[in-house]
Protein backbone atom coordinates (compact mmCIF):
# COMPACT_ATOMS: atom_id res chain seq x y z
CA UNK A 1 0.00 0.00 0.00
CA UNK A 2 2.87 2.50 1.24
CA UNK A 3 4.47 1.50 -2.15
CA UNK A 4 1.27 2.05 -4.08
CA UNK A 5 1.35 5.88 -2.14
CA UNK A 6 4.56 6.20 -2.95
CA UNK A 7 4.27 5.78 -6.74
CA UNK A 8 1.63 8.27 -7.12
CA UNK A 9 3.41 10.84 -5.48
CA UNK A 10 6.92 10.26 -7.48
CA UNK A 11 4.47 10.36 -10.41
CA UNK A 12 3.18 13.48 -9.49
CA UNK A 13 6.36 14.94 -8.81
CA UNK A 14 7.57 13.54 -12.34
CA UNK A 15 4.94 15.68 -13.83
CA UNK A 16 5.53 18.59 -11.64
CA UNK A 17 9.45 18.64 -13.13
CA UNK A 18 8.25 17.77 -16.40
CA UNK A 19 6.33 20.90 -16.98
CA UNK A 20 8.69 23.30 -15.50
CA UNK A 21 11.41 21.73 -17.82
CA UNK A 22 9.22 22.64 -20.36
CA UNK A 23 8.64 26.18 -19.28
CA UNK A 24 12.69 26.24 -19.05
CA UNK A 25 12.59 25.04 -22.48
CA UNK A 26 10.74 27.38 -23.52
CA UNK A 27 12.02 30.32 -22.31
CA UNK A 28 15.10 29.13 -23.05
CA UNK A 29 13.88 28.95 -26.59
CA UNK A 30 12.38 32.59 -26.92
CA UNK A 31 15.90 33.58 -25.34
CA UNK A 32 18.06 32.41 -27.70
CA UNK A 33 15.54 33.51 -30.56
CA UNK A 34 15.93 37.19 -29.04
CA UNK A 35 20.05 36.74 -29.27
CA UNK A 36 19.83 35.30 -32.97
CA UNK A 37 17.79 38.64 -33.98
CA UNK A 38 20.34 41.14 -32.06
CA UNK A 39 22.13 42.12 -35.33
CA UNK A 40 18.73 43.13 -36.84
CA UNK A 41 18.52 45.81 -34.52
CA UNK A 42 21.54 46.49 -32.99
CA UNK A 43 24.61 49.14 -34.01
CA UNK A 44 28.08 47.82 -34.65
CA UNK A 45 28.77 48.98 -31.00
CA UNK A 46 26.53 46.72 -29.02
CA UNK A 47 27.26 43.49 -31.25
CA UNK A 48 31.19 44.49 -30.20
CA UNK A 49 30.33 44.62 -26.71
CA UNK A 50 28.30 41.44 -27.00
CA UNK A 51 30.38 39.47 -29.63
CA UNK A 52 32.70 40.44 -26.36
CA UNK A 53 30.71 39.46 -23.71
CA UNK A 54 30.24 35.77 -25.87
CA UNK A 55 33.82 35.35 -25.28
CA UNK A 56 33.99 36.08 -21.99
CA UNK A 57 30.95 33.61 -20.93
CA UNK A 58 33.32 31.17 -22.85
CA UNK A 59 36.30 32.25 -20.64
CA UNK A 60 34.67 32.24 -17.10
CA UNK A 61 33.33 28.98 -17.74
CA UNK A 62 36.30 27.33 -19.10
CA UNK A 63 37.96 28.73 -15.55
CA UNK A 64 34.78 27.81 -13.80
CA UNK A 65 35.70 24.31 -14.43
CA UNK A 66 38.96 24.49 -12.62
CA UNK A 67 38.23 27.00 -9.92
CA UNK A 68 34.79 26.11 -9.72
CA UNK A 69 34.18 22.34 -10.37
CA UNK A 70 37.28 21.40 -9.14
CA UNK A 71 37.79 24.11 -6.05
CA UNK A 72 41.18 24.71 -7.55
CA UNK A 73 42.94 27.98 -7.93
CA UNK A 74 44.54 29.73 -11.86
CA UNK A 75 45.94 32.72 -11.21
CA UNK A 76 47.46 32.15 -15.19
CA UNK A 77 44.19 31.35 -16.93
CA UNK A 78 45.04 34.06 -19.63
CA UNK A 79 48.02 31.87 -20.71
CA UNK A 80 45.65 29.42 -22.24
CA UNK A 81 43.92 32.26 -23.97
CA UNK A 82 47.31 33.65 -25.53
CA UNK A 83 48.08 29.45 -26.40
CA UNK A 84 44.77 29.63 -28.38
CA UNK A 85 45.49 33.24 -30.15
CA UNK A 86 49.10 32.69 -31.05
CA UNK A 87 48.28 29.38 -32.02
CA UNK A 88 45.91 30.70 -34.40
CA UNK A 89 48.30 33.53 -35.65
CA UNK A 90 51.47 31.02 -36.20
CA UNK A 91 49.38 28.61 -38.01
CA UNK A 92 47.62 31.38 -40.21
CA UNK A 93 50.75 33.77 -40.75
CA UNK A 94 54.13 31.43 -40.34
CA UNK A 95 52.80 28.35 -41.83
CA UNK A 96 50.15 29.57 -44.00
CA UNK A 97 47.75 27.15 -43.67
CA UNK A 98 43.98 27.48 -43.03
CA UNK A 99 42.30 29.08 -39.57
CA UNK A 100 40.58 25.64 -39.07
CA UNK A 101 43.60 23.49 -38.67
CA UNK A 102 44.77 26.00 -35.44
CA UNK A 103 41.57 24.44 -33.84
CA UNK A 104 42.55 21.28 -33.40
CA UNK A 105 46.07 22.38 -33.09
CA UNK A 106 45.22 24.71 -30.36
CA UNK A 107 43.33 21.72 -28.49
CA UNK A 108 46.67 20.06 -28.47
CA UNK A 109 48.77 22.57 -27.37
CA UNK A 110 46.17 23.64 -24.47
CA UNK A 111 45.69 20.21 -23.22
CA UNK A 112 49.44 19.90 -22.88
CA UNK A 113 49.43 23.26 -21.46
CA UNK A 114 46.86 22.34 -18.71
CA UNK A 115 49.11 19.41 -18.11
CA UNK A 116 52.30 21.46 -17.79
CA UNK A 117 50.60 23.67 -15.22
CA UNK A 118 48.67 21.00 -13.45
CA UNK A 119 51.88 18.78 -12.71
CA UNK A 120 53.85 20.65 -10.29
CA UNK A 121 50.44 22.03 -8.52
CA UNK A 122 49.03 18.57 -7.66
CA UNK A 123 50.37 18.51 -4.23
CA UNK A 124 50.08 22.31 -4.05
CA UNK A 125 47.36 24.35 -2.02
CA UNK A 126 45.60 27.87 -1.78
CA UNK A 127 48.70 30.37 -1.57
CA UNK A 128 51.29 28.11 -3.75
CA UNK A 129 48.78 26.78 -5.90
CA UNK A 130 47.96 30.87 -6.82
CA UNK A 131 52.17 31.66 -7.09
CA UNK A 132 53.01 28.73 -9.06
CA UNK A 133 49.89 29.60 -11.56
CA UNK A 134 50.86 33.20 -11.55
CA UNK A 135 53.95 32.53 -12.22
CA UNK A 136 53.20 30.51 -15.65
CA UNK A 137 51.06 33.01 -16.65
CA UNK A 138 53.67 35.31 -16.87
CA UNK A 139 56.06 32.97 -18.29
CA UNK A 140 53.97 32.42 -21.18
CA UNK A 141 53.46 36.34 -21.92
CA UNK A 142 57.14 36.72 -21.47
CA UNK A 143 58.00 34.34 -23.79
CA UNK A 144 55.87 35.36 -26.59
CA UNK A 145 57.12 38.46 -26.36
CA UNK A 146 60.77 37.12 -26.67
CA UNK A 147 60.23 34.45 -29.56
CA UNK A 148 60.94 35.85 -33.03
CA UNK A 149 58.00 33.40 -34.32
CA UNK A 150 55.21 34.94 -32.17
CA UNK A 151 56.13 38.35 -33.18
CA UNK A 152 57.86 39.62 -30.24
CA UNK A 153 56.41 43.05 -28.52
CA UNK A 154 54.20 43.96 -31.26
CA UNK A 155 52.65 40.53 -31.90
CA UNK A 156 51.19 39.05 -34.91
CA UNK A 157 50.00 41.39 -37.40
CA UNK A 158 47.43 40.21 -40.81
CA UNK A 159 45.53 36.95 -39.26
CA UNK A 160 43.74 34.94 -41.95
CA UNK A 161 39.76 35.30 -41.48
CA UNK A 162 38.57 32.03 -42.16
CA UNK A 163 35.81 31.40 -44.88
CA UNK A 164 32.93 28.78 -43.90
CA UNK A 165 31.06 27.23 -46.96
CA UNK A 166 32.56 29.66 -49.10
CA UNK A 167 31.07 32.20 -47.02
CA UNK A 168 33.66 35.02 -45.49
CA UNK A 169 33.56 35.44 -41.98
CA UNK A 170 34.35 39.04 -41.88
CA UNK A 171 31.46 40.99 -40.08
CA UNK A 172 30.87 42.05 -36.55
CA UNK A 173 27.33 40.86 -37.39
CA UNK A 174 28.69 37.48 -38.28
CA UNK A 175 31.53 36.74 -35.56
CA UNK A 176 28.51 38.43 -33.08
CA UNK A 177 27.20 34.52 -34.47
CA UNK A 178 30.15 32.65 -34.17
CA UNK A 179 31.00 34.01 -30.10
CA UNK A 180 27.13 33.28 -29.52
CA UNK A 181 27.87 29.53 -30.77
CA UNK A 182 30.96 29.08 -28.62
CA UNK A 183 28.95 30.16 -25.20
CA UNK A 184 26.03 28.47 -26.24
CA UNK A 185 28.24 25.52 -26.32
CA UNK A 186 30.59 26.34 -23.44
CA UNK A 187 27.12 25.94 -21.67
CA UNK A 188 25.91 22.75 -22.84
CA UNK A 189 29.60 21.02 -22.19
CA UNK A 190 29.61 22.73 -18.87
CA UNK A 191 26.58 21.35 -17.96
CA UNK A 192 27.04 18.44 -19.29
CA UNK A 193 30.81 17.68 -17.37
CA UNK A 194 28.71 19.08 -14.38
CA UNK A 195 26.32 16.10 -13.91
CA UNK A 196 29.01 13.12 -15.01
CA UNK A 197 31.09 10.87 -13.46
CA UNK A 198 33.84 13.03 -14.20
CA UNK A 199 32.18 16.21 -12.72
CA UNK A 200 30.96 14.55 -9.88
CA UNK A 201 34.76 13.39 -9.28
CA UNK A 202 35.91 17.04 -9.24
CA UNK A 203 33.51 17.58 -6.60
CA UNK A 204 34.57 14.55 -4.62
CA UNK A 205 38.20 15.71 -4.85
CA UNK A 206 37.20 19.60 -3.96
CA UNK A 207 34.88 18.75 -0.89
CA UNK A 208 37.69 15.88 0.84
CA UNK A 209 40.42 14.88 -1.25
CA UNK A 210 41.69 11.79 1.11
CA UNK A 211 37.71 10.79 1.21
CA UNK A 212 37.89 10.93 -2.71
CA UNK A 213 40.99 8.60 -2.74
CA UNK A 214 39.78 6.23 -0.84
CA UNK A 215 36.96 5.19 -2.96
CA UNK A 216 39.18 4.61 -5.84
CA UNK A 217 39.35 8.13 -7.34
CA UNK A 218 42.60 8.96 -8.90
CA UNK A 219 42.99 12.77 -7.49
CA UNK A 220 45.96 13.66 -9.43
CA UNK A 221 44.42 12.39 -12.90
CA UNK A 222 40.97 14.35 -12.00
CA UNK A 223 42.87 17.49 -11.41
CA UNK A 224 44.76 17.54 -14.60
CA UNK A 225 41.77 16.91 -16.69
CA UNK A 226 40.18 20.04 -15.13
CA UNK A 227 43.02 21.95 -15.80
CA UNK A 228 43.37 20.29 -19.65
CA UNK A 229 39.65 21.06 -20.44
CA UNK A 230 39.52 24.42 -18.77
CA UNK A 231 42.88 25.28 -21.09
CA UNK A 232 40.81 23.85 -23.81
CA UNK A 233 37.62 25.86 -23.33
CA UNK A 234 40.46 29.03 -23.20
CA UNK A 235 42.68 27.93 -26.17
CA UNK A 236 39.64 27.62 -28.30
CA UNK A 237 38.01 31.12 -27.28
CA UNK A 238 41.75 32.22 -28.12
CA UNK A 239 41.65 31.47 -31.69
CA UNK A 240 38.47 33.14 -32.52
CA UNK A 241 39.82 35.91 -31.03
CA UNK A 242 42.95 35.97 -33.04
CA UNK A 243 41.09 35.98 -36.02
CA UNK A 244 38.28 38.01 -34.98
CA UNK A 245 41.01 41.00 -34.08
CA UNK A 246 43.35 39.67 -37.01
CA UNK A 247 46.03 40.64 -34.81
CA UNK A 248 47.46 39.64 -31.27
CA UNK A 249 50.01 41.16 -28.97
CA UNK A 250 51.37 39.98 -25.59
CA UNK A 251 49.58 42.48 -23.48
CA UNK A 252 46.50 41.49 -24.09
CA UNK A 253 47.21 37.99 -22.09
CA UNK A 254 48.89 39.74 -19.16
CA UNK A 255 48.03 39.16 -15.08
CA UNK A 256 44.59 41.84 -15.30
CA UNK A 257 43.26 39.60 -18.29
CA UNK A 258 43.39 36.45 -15.69
CA UNK A 259 42.26 38.26 -12.79
CA UNK A 260 39.58 39.95 -15.05
CA UNK A 261 38.65 36.24 -15.67
CA UNK A 262 38.52 34.86 -12.13
CA UNK A 263 36.86 38.06 -11.23
CA UNK A 264 33.97 37.09 -13.45
CA UNK A 265 33.96 33.48 -12.34
CA UNK A 266 33.98 34.73 -8.36
CA UNK A 267 31.67 37.96 -8.40
CA UNK A 268 28.99 35.65 -10.23
CA UNK A 269 28.99 32.55 -8.49
CA UNK A 270 31.62 30.33 -8.54
CA UNK A 271 30.92 26.39 -9.82
CA UNK A 272 27.55 27.41 -10.41
CA UNK A 273 26.77 27.95 -14.33
CA UNK A 274 23.84 30.42 -14.59
CA UNK A 275 26.13 32.30 -12.00
CA UNK A 276 29.30 32.30 -13.81
CA UNK A 277 27.13 33.83 -17.34
CA UNK A 278 26.01 36.48 -15.34
CA UNK A 279 29.88 37.29 -13.89
CA UNK A 280 31.27 36.93 -17.27
CA UNK A 281 28.37 39.53 -18.71
CA UNK A 282 28.99 41.86 -15.80
CA UNK A 283 32.70 42.42 -16.11
CA UNK A 284 32.40 42.87 -20.06
CA UNK A 285 29.10 45.01 -19.81
CA UNK A 286 29.72 47.26 -16.59
CA UNK A 287 32.43 48.91 -17.49
CA UNK A 288 30.61 49.88 -20.72
CA UNK A 289 27.96 51.19 -18.69
CA UNK A 290 30.16 53.83 -16.99
CA UNK A 291 31.86 55.34 -19.76
CA UNK A 292 29.46 58.24 -19.68
CA UNK A 293 31.58 59.07 -16.14
CA UNK A 294 34.96 58.90 -18.28
CA UNK A 295 38.20 58.34 -16.33
CA UNK A 296 36.40 57.69 -13.24
CA UNK A 297 34.55 54.09 -15.23
CA UNK A 298 37.24 51.84 -13.33
CA UNK A 299 37.22 53.32 -10.56
CA UNK A 300 33.28 53.13 -10.37
CA UNK A 301 33.52 49.82 -11.63
CA UNK A 302 36.30 48.95 -9.05
CA UNK A 303 33.59 50.62 -6.13
CA UNK A 304 30.71 48.38 -7.58
CA UNK A 305 32.53 44.89 -7.71
CA UNK A 306 33.67 46.07 -3.81
CA UNK A 307 30.52 46.59 -2.62
CA UNK A 308 28.62 43.26 -4.58
CA UNK A 309 31.53 41.01 -3.12
CA UNK A 310 31.24 42.62 0.20
CA UNK A 311 27.03 41.94 0.14
CA UNK A 312 27.20 38.47 -1.95
CA UNK A 313 30.63 37.11 -0.62
CA UNK A 314 29.60 33.60 -2.38
CA UNK A 315 28.83 35.37 -5.78
CA UNK A 316 25.93 36.94 -7.10
CA UNK A 317 24.21 33.66 -8.08
CA UNK A 318 26.25 30.77 -5.67
CA UNK A 319 26.04 27.06 -6.22
CA UNK A 320 23.53 26.15 -3.07
CA UNK A 321 22.84 22.53 -3.01
CA UNK A 322 19.32 22.13 -4.71
CA UNK B 1 45.24 -21.01 5.51
CA UNK B 2 42.99 -19.34 3.08
CA UNK B 3 43.61 -15.97 3.69
CA UNK B 4 42.34 -12.62 1.82
CA UNK B 5 44.98 -10.07 3.49
CA UNK B 6 47.91 -11.20 4.61
CA UNK B 7 50.55 -8.64 6.49
CA UNK B 8 53.78 -9.69 7.59
CA UNK B 9 56.54 -7.97 9.23
CA UNK B 10 54.71 -4.45 9.45
CA UNK B 11 56.47 -1.54 10.31
CA UNK B 12 55.78 2.05 10.03
CA UNK B 13 58.17 5.13 11.49
CA UNK B 14 57.93 8.67 10.97
CA UNK B 15 61.48 9.90 11.72
CA UNK B 16 62.48 8.20 15.42
CA UNK B 17 59.13 7.63 15.79
CA UNK B 18 58.53 4.10 15.41
CA UNK B 19 54.95 3.58 15.38
CA UNK B 20 54.49 -0.11 13.87
CA UNK B 21 56.86 -2.72 14.15
CA UNK B 22 56.64 -6.49 13.03
CA UNK B 23 52.98 -6.65 12.73
CA UNK B 24 52.04 -10.15 11.41
CA UNK B 25 47.81 -9.85 10.80
CA UNK B 26 45.79 -12.25 8.67
CA UNK B 27 42.19 -12.06 7.77
CA UNK B 28 40.38 -14.65 5.88
CA UNK B 29 37.85 -15.44 3.50
CA UNK B 30 35.00 -14.49 4.61
CA UNK B 31 35.90 -13.75 8.04
CA UNK B 32 34.76 -10.98 10.48
CA UNK B 33 38.28 -9.93 12.33
CA UNK B 34 39.14 -7.17 15.06
CA UNK B 35 41.88 -5.06 15.83
CA UNK B 36 41.51 -3.45 19.01
CA UNK B 37 43.89 -1.85 21.51
CA UNK B 38 44.36 1.20 23.88
CA UNK B 39 44.46 4.58 22.39
CA UNK B 40 47.75 5.21 20.42
CA UNK B 41 47.80 1.96 19.72
CA UNK B 42 48.29 2.40 15.97
CA UNK B 43 45.38 1.06 15.37
CA UNK B 44 44.19 3.50 12.37
CA UNK B 45 48.15 3.51 11.26
CA UNK B 46 47.49 -0.10 10.50
CA UNK B 47 43.96 1.14 8.07
CA UNK B 48 46.48 3.70 7.11
CA UNK B 49 49.09 1.56 5.90
CA UNK B 50 46.77 -0.41 4.61
CA UNK B 51 45.11 1.45 2.67
CA UNK B 52 47.92 3.07 1.01
CA UNK B 53 47.69 6.58 3.32
CA UNK B 54 50.64 5.81 4.67
CA UNK B 55 53.74 4.07 2.81
CA UNK B 56 55.04 1.35 5.34
CA UNK B 57 58.59 0.72 6.19
CA UNK B 58 58.86 -2.67 6.56
CA UNK B 59 56.80 -6.04 5.49
CA UNK B 60 54.04 -6.81 2.83
CA UNK B 61 50.52 -6.08 2.66
CA UNK B 62 48.94 -8.58 0.12
CA UNK B 63 45.26 -8.35 -0.95
CA UNK B 64 44.27 -12.11 -2.33
CA UNK B 65 47.73 -12.75 -2.75
CA UNK B 66 48.55 -9.63 -4.53
CA UNK B 67 51.41 -7.40 -2.75
CA UNK B 68 49.47 -4.11 -2.76
CA UNK B 69 52.27 -1.88 -0.38
CA UNK B 70 53.65 0.85 -2.13
CA UNK B 71 50.39 1.43 -4.17
CA UNK B 72 48.11 4.26 -4.53
CA UNK B 73 44.90 5.01 -2.75
CA UNK B 74 42.84 4.81 -5.29
CA UNK B 75 44.43 1.53 -7.09
CA UNK B 76 44.25 -0.27 -3.41
CA UNK B 77 40.33 0.30 -3.65
CA UNK B 78 40.39 -0.64 -7.40
CA UNK B 79 41.55 -4.16 -6.04
CA UNK B 80 38.99 -4.70 -3.42
CA UNK B 81 39.65 -3.40 -0.18
CA UNK B 82 37.04 -0.01 1.13
CA UNK B 83 37.37 1.78 4.05
CA UNK B 84 34.89 4.36 6.11
CA UNK B 85 37.10 6.49 8.50
CA UNK B 86 37.16 7.34 12.09
CA UNK B 87 35.79 10.39 12.10
CA UNK B 88 33.26 10.75 9.29
CA UNK B 89 34.59 11.96 6.09
CA UNK B 90 31.70 12.23 3.96
CA UNK B 91 31.94 14.53 0.62
CA UNK B 92 29.13 17.07 3.53
CA UNK B 93 27.59 19.57 1.11
CA UNK B 94 27.11 16.57 -1.40
CA UNK B 95 23.28 14.51 -1.29
CA UNK B 96 23.35 11.06 0.13
CA UNK B 97 23.04 9.63 -2.93
CA UNK B 98 26.13 11.64 -5.03
CA UNK B 99 28.11 10.43 -1.72
CA UNK B 100 27.48 6.65 -2.50
CA UNK B 101 28.03 7.97 -6.43
CA UNK B 102 31.30 8.25 -5.70
CA UNK B 103 32.18 4.18 -4.79
CA UNK B 104 31.01 3.43 -8.26
CA UNK B 105 33.68 5.98 -10.36
CA UNK B 106 36.73 3.39 -9.85
CA UNK B 107 33.92 0.77 -11.83
CA UNK B 108 33.06 3.10 -14.13
CA UNK B 109 34.84 4.24 -17.51
CA UNK B 110 32.93 7.14 -19.05
CA UNK B 111 35.42 10.30 -19.74
CA UNK B 112 35.26 13.87 -20.14
CA UNK B 113 34.39 13.50 -23.99
CA UNK B 114 31.95 10.84 -23.03
CA UNK B 115 29.97 13.41 -21.12
CA UNK B 116 30.29 15.97 -23.58
CA UNK B 117 29.14 14.26 -26.68
CA UNK B 118 26.72 12.27 -24.27
CA UNK B 119 27.63 9.12 -25.89
CA UNK B 120 25.66 6.07 -24.82
CA UNK B 121 28.39 4.42 -22.55
CA UNK B 122 28.13 7.72 -20.26
CA UNK B 123 24.41 7.58 -20.66
CA UNK B 124 24.05 3.78 -19.37
CA UNK B 125 26.71 4.24 -16.86
CA UNK B 126 24.99 7.51 -15.53
CA UNK B 127 21.76 5.12 -14.79
CA UNK B 128 23.65 2.64 -13.67
CA UNK B 129 25.32 4.49 -11.33
CA UNK B 130 22.43 6.07 -10.20
CA UNK B 131 20.49 2.55 -9.58
CA UNK B 132 23.67 1.33 -7.76
CA UNK B 133 23.83 4.20 -5.06
CA UNK B 134 19.65 3.74 -4.69
CA UNK B 135 20.47 -0.07 -3.84
CA UNK B 136 23.35 0.31 -1.57
CA UNK B 137 21.24 3.33 0.36
CA UNK B 138 18.24 0.67 0.52
CA UNK B 139 20.86 -2.29 1.27
CA UNK B 140 22.02 -0.21 4.70
CA UNK B 141 18.13 1.36 5.60
CA UNK B 142 18.42 4.63 4.16
CA UNK B 143 16.93 4.59 0.82
CA UNK B 144 14.67 7.67 1.70
CA UNK B 145 17.72 10.30 2.66
CA UNK B 146 18.94 9.59 -0.86
CA UNK B 147 18.37 13.58 -2.17
CA UNK B 148 19.17 15.20 1.33
CA UNK B 149 22.53 16.29 1.99
CA UNK B 150 24.96 14.44 3.83
CA UNK B 151 26.03 16.90 6.18
CA UNK B 152 22.34 17.42 7.32
CA UNK B 153 21.79 13.94 8.20
CA UNK B 154 21.48 12.41 11.37
CA UNK B 155 24.93 11.14 12.39
CA UNK B 156 23.96 7.22 12.78
CA UNK B 157 22.52 7.87 9.44
CA UNK B 158 25.92 9.65 8.38
CA UNK B 159 27.76 6.65 9.32
CA UNK B 160 25.42 4.71 7.06
CA UNK B 161 25.78 6.81 3.95
CA UNK B 162 29.82 6.13 4.54
CA UNK B 163 29.24 2.45 4.59
CA UNK B 164 26.92 2.35 1.88
CA UNK B 165 29.78 4.27 -0.44
CA UNK B 166 32.37 2.07 0.65
CA UNK B 167 30.17 -0.57 -0.13
CA UNK B 168 29.43 0.99 -3.57
CA UNK B 169 33.38 -0.12 -4.85
CA UNK B 170 32.31 -3.46 -4.46
CA UNK B 171 35.21 -4.67 -2.22
CA UNK B 172 35.94 -7.86 -1.26
CA UNK B 173 37.70 -7.09 2.22
CA UNK B 174 35.53 -3.48 4.13
CA UNK B 175 37.79 -1.92 6.69
CA UNK B 176 35.47 -0.61 9.36
CA UNK B 177 37.33 2.52 11.73
CA UNK B 178 35.06 2.71 14.40
CA UNK B 179 31.80 2.23 13.21
CA UNK B 180 30.43 2.05 16.92
CA UNK B 181 31.71 5.61 17.54
CA UNK B 182 29.10 7.99 18.94
CA UNK B 183 26.13 5.72 18.45
CA UNK B 184 23.73 4.83 21.19
CA UNK B 185 22.92 1.01 22.62
CA UNK B 186 20.06 0.78 19.59
CA UNK B 187 22.17 1.39 16.77
CA UNK B 188 24.86 -0.55 17.86
CA UNK B 189 22.79 -3.40 17.99
CA UNK B 190 20.90 -2.58 14.23
CA UNK B 191 25.13 -2.35 13.66
CA UNK B 192 26.43 -5.86 14.78
CA UNK B 193 23.53 -7.26 12.29
CA UNK B 194 24.55 -4.89 9.41
CA UNK B 195 28.09 -6.14 10.05
CA UNK B 196 26.55 -9.82 9.75
CA UNK B 197 24.69 -8.92 6.35
CA UNK B 198 27.72 -8.11 4.55
CA UNK B 199 29.38 -10.75 5.39
CA UNK B 200 26.37 -13.14 4.80
CA UNK B 201 24.67 -11.71 2.00
CA UNK B 202 28.11 -10.11 0.22
CA UNK B 203 30.05 -12.52 1.31
CA UNK B 204 32.50 -9.30 2.09
CA UNK B 205 35.39 -9.89 4.75
CA UNK B 206 35.30 -7.40 7.23
CA UNK B 207 37.75 -5.44 9.47
CA UNK B 208 37.07 -3.60 12.22
CA UNK B 209 38.68 -1.34 14.70
CA UNK B 210 36.59 -0.90 17.80
CA UNK B 211 36.43 0.63 21.23
CA UNK B 212 33.42 -0.57 22.45
CA UNK B 213 34.78 -4.29 24.10
CA UNK B 214 30.77 -5.43 24.17
CA UNK B 215 30.47 -4.69 20.38
CA UNK B 216 34.41 -6.33 19.26
CA UNK B 217 33.13 -9.62 21.25
CA UNK B 218 30.10 -9.80 19.76
CA UNK B 219 30.73 -9.77 16.20
CA UNK B 220 34.41 -10.69 15.88
CA UNK B 221 35.73 -14.24 15.41
CA UNK B 222 39.03 -13.35 15.34
CA UNK B 223 40.54 -10.56 17.69
CA UNK B 224 44.16 -8.83 16.96
CA UNK B 225 45.53 -6.71 19.83
CA UNK B 226 47.96 -4.20 19.30
CA UNK B 227 50.04 -2.23 21.85
CA UNK B 228 52.39 0.57 21.34
CA UNK B 229 52.64 -0.70 17.53
CA UNK B 230 52.93 -4.03 18.20
CA UNK B 231 50.83 -7.32 18.48
CA UNK B 232 50.57 -8.64 22.01
CA UNK B 233 47.54 -11.05 21.18
CA UNK B 234 45.40 -12.62 19.42
CA UNK B 235 42.89 -15.20 19.06
CA UNK B 236 38.79 -15.59 19.96
CA UNK B 237 36.99 -13.51 21.92
CA UNK B 238 37.27 -15.53 24.72
CA UNK B 239 40.96 -16.22 24.24
CA UNK B 240 41.50 -12.65 24.19
CA UNK B 241 40.02 -11.62 27.10
CA UNK B 242 41.58 -14.05 29.18
CA UNK B 243 44.98 -12.92 28.03
CA UNK B 244 47.04 -11.38 31.02
CA UNK B 245 49.01 -8.77 28.70
CA UNK B 246 45.57 -7.80 27.00
CA UNK B 247 44.57 -6.98 30.50
CA UNK B 248 47.59 -5.34 31.53
CA UNK B 249 47.60 -3.24 28.28
CA UNK B 250 43.92 -1.74 28.73
CA UNK B 251 44.15 -1.58 32.46
CA UNK B 252 47.78 -1.39 33.79
CA UNK B 253 50.05 -3.43 36.11
CA UNK B 254 48.73 -4.70 39.32
CA UNK B 255 51.32 -3.25 41.34
CA UNK B 256 51.46 0.28 39.05
CA UNK B 257 46.86 0.17 39.57
CA UNK B 258 47.57 -0.55 43.70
Amino acid sequence: MSAGGGGAGEAAVGVQRSERSIRKGAGMALLLLVLLLVPRFANNYYLEVLSEAWLYVLLCLGLNIVVGFAGLLDLGYAAFFAVGAYTAGIVTIRLGQSFWLSLPIAVVTATLAGVIIGGPTLRLRSDYLAIVTLGFGEMVRITVRNLAITGGASGLVGIERPHLFGYALHSIGAFYYVFLLLAVLGIVASHRLENSRIGRAWKYVRSDEDAARAMGINHAAVKLAAYALGAIFAAIGGCFYATKMTAISPETFTFNQSLLILLGVVLGGRGKIPGVILGALVIVIFPELFRDVGSMRMLVFAVSLLLIMLFRPAGIWPERWR
Amino acid sequence: MDALLEVSGLGLRFGGLEVLSGLDLAVGKGAIASLIGPNGAGKTSVFNCLTGFYRPSAGSIRLAGQRINGLAPHRITRLGMARTFQNLRLFRELSAAENVMAGRHCRTRAGALDAILGTPRHRHEEAAIRAAAERWLGFVGIREAAEQMAGTLPYGHQRRVEWARALATEPSLLLLDEPGAGLNSAEKAELVGLVRRVRDELGVSVLLIEHDMGLVMQVSEHITVLDYGRKIAEGSAVEVQSNPRVIEAYLGREENAA
